[in-house]
């Protein structure tokens, strides 16, 4: 299947194209976060106070990575299941975000905002986190040390691989597969 | 992970009819050969540790504190061997403990003179999915079916299928979770000893795979590599069924002393 290579940031042009189904590559800068992360997060956009990162076209990837052994970037980074981020992600796409990538269903409210402020959410392969590790280059962390394996950490991808689960069309990958292959 | 479950992923890949799901299980067997070959966990989540102990009644462990030596072996295996430390100490408060610590220890004793010590690191994702029911006797095995099909329909794509299945049934409220936990240690696809019951293993397993939710939930015929179900007795008044699932990820590792 074809792959569509996007570069972060992300425009609107860009992100108002892409169609559920659609397979992805990223390459650039992107950021993690997790639930602890988000509450923190949402708090300091309540408050009126500026983020870590600057969320403007921007990327939150779901996972909370295990460490790295030595000698290496990263340890296995999988996604983490995204709704449990559905009671924070509409006020971050408010602000500018353009895209999220975990796995799993996401609330109507989030999908409603994806389609009013232009974003999409991507999915990349549940546990297939050694094989996804290998596309990420560079990770630091950015904010909440604390957290431990949920720190917001700034990662530099390459050819990251994702699919498109919701559009700005507001439609839903989740629901089209299980029309096709229920059995009748 | 097992090779029954690397396995099962290849025979799933045969007879998956959906291309993205053959091309989702086709990463997930190269997943776990790079996790294989770095020696580096297949999945970020490494669980809660969950250990089984099934102590010989002959046995005498003498001095020191048992279960917090079997904290001390999850501390040390999750810091030296760079596994995520996803436990938080207090489930409000939320601060994590740093080493993955403590344990959730469910012992048993038995006949013998040997120590047999169970890992289960059990993921977030997929437990979050699991539920349990109080049913009515009247309600009978149609219920049962219908409450563990609901419960995997529910869950969809979150618990990342392709899944195992595991069943619960009878006892009393506890009793029927941790039946549900237990069948999950079996090898996958392994039956269950009593006929009935392996008939409603084999019956929920192709009802669930006619769902379409498929691998990752993005359409296909593989969600469930496996339905275990385990049984006890039941109160004149109750049908507890719990239903907790597990990830592809399905790990266990035992000791014997």
């Amino acid at each position: 299947m074809t792959q569509i290579k996007l570069t972060t940031p992300l425009s609107d042009d860009v992100v108002e194209k892409l169609r559920i189904g659609q397979r992805v590559s990223i390459s650039g800068t992107i950021y993690t976060g997790r639930d602890a992360a988000h509450k923190r997060l949402v708090e300091l956009i309540e408050q009126g106070k500026e983020l870590p990162f600057d969320p403007k076209g921007q990327i939150i990837y779901y996972v909370g990575p295990t460490p790295a052994k030595p000698g290496k970037v990263i340890g296995s980074a999988g996604p983490t299941t995204s709704y449990r981020m559905d009671p924070y992600a509409p006020k971050l796409y408010e602000v500018g975000l353009k895209a999220t990538i975990g796995k799993g269903r996401r609330s109507s409210e989030v999908i409603n905002t994806m389609k009013e402020y232009k974003g999409v959410y991507l999915t990349a392969v549940g546990g297939a986190a050694a094989l996804i590790a290998r596309s990420i280059k560079e990770a630091k962390v950015i904010a909440y040390p604390d957290l431990g394996p949920e720190a917001v950490h700034e990662l530099v991808v390459e050819d990251f691989p994702v699919i498109v689960v919701n559009d700005t069309l507001g439609g839903d990958l989740y629901d089209e597969g299980i029309k096709i292959y229920a059995a009748k | 992970m097992g090779n029954d479950v690397l396995e099962s992923f290849k025979g799933a890949y045969e007879a998956e009819v959906s291309l993205t799901g053959k091309e989702i299980l086709q990463q997930l067997v190269k997943n776990a050969e790079i996790a294989c070959e770095e020696k580096v966990p297949m999945c970020q989540d490494t669980g809660y540790a969950v250990i089984f102990v099934e102590l010989g009644q002959d046995v005498r462990i003498e001095g020191g504190d048992f279960y917090e030596a079997i904290n001390e072996g999850v501390r040390k295996g999750y810091t030296e061997g760079y596994l995520r430390k996803s436990i938080v100490s207090h489930p409000l408060e939320r601060k994590n403990t740093g080493d993955n610590t403590p344990a959730v220890i469910h012992t048993k004793i038995v006949p013998g003179d040997s120590l047999r010590i169970i890992i289960a690191p059990k993921g977030g994702g997929s437990e979050n999915m699991s539920a349990i029911k109080m049913l009515r006797p009247a309600d009978g095995i149609e219920g049962v079916k219908n409450f563990v099909i609901d419960t995997v329909k529910k869950a969809g794509p979150n618990p990342c299928p392709p899944i195992v299945v595991g069943v619960g049934i009878g006892g009393t409220f506890e009793k029927a979770a941790q039946l549900a936990k237990e069948s999950l240690l079996r090898e996958l696809g392994e039956k269950s000893k009593y006929p009935d019951i392996a008939k409603l293993e084999e019956d929920l397993f192709e009802e669930i795979n006619k769902l379409g939710i498929g691998p990752q939930g993005l359409g296909g015929r593989t969600t469930a590599l496996a339905v275990h179900v385990e049984i006890y007795a039941a109160h004149i008044a109750s049908l507890p069924v719990a239903v907790n699932l597990n990830c592809h990820a399905a790990r266990h590792k035992e000791v014997i002393f």
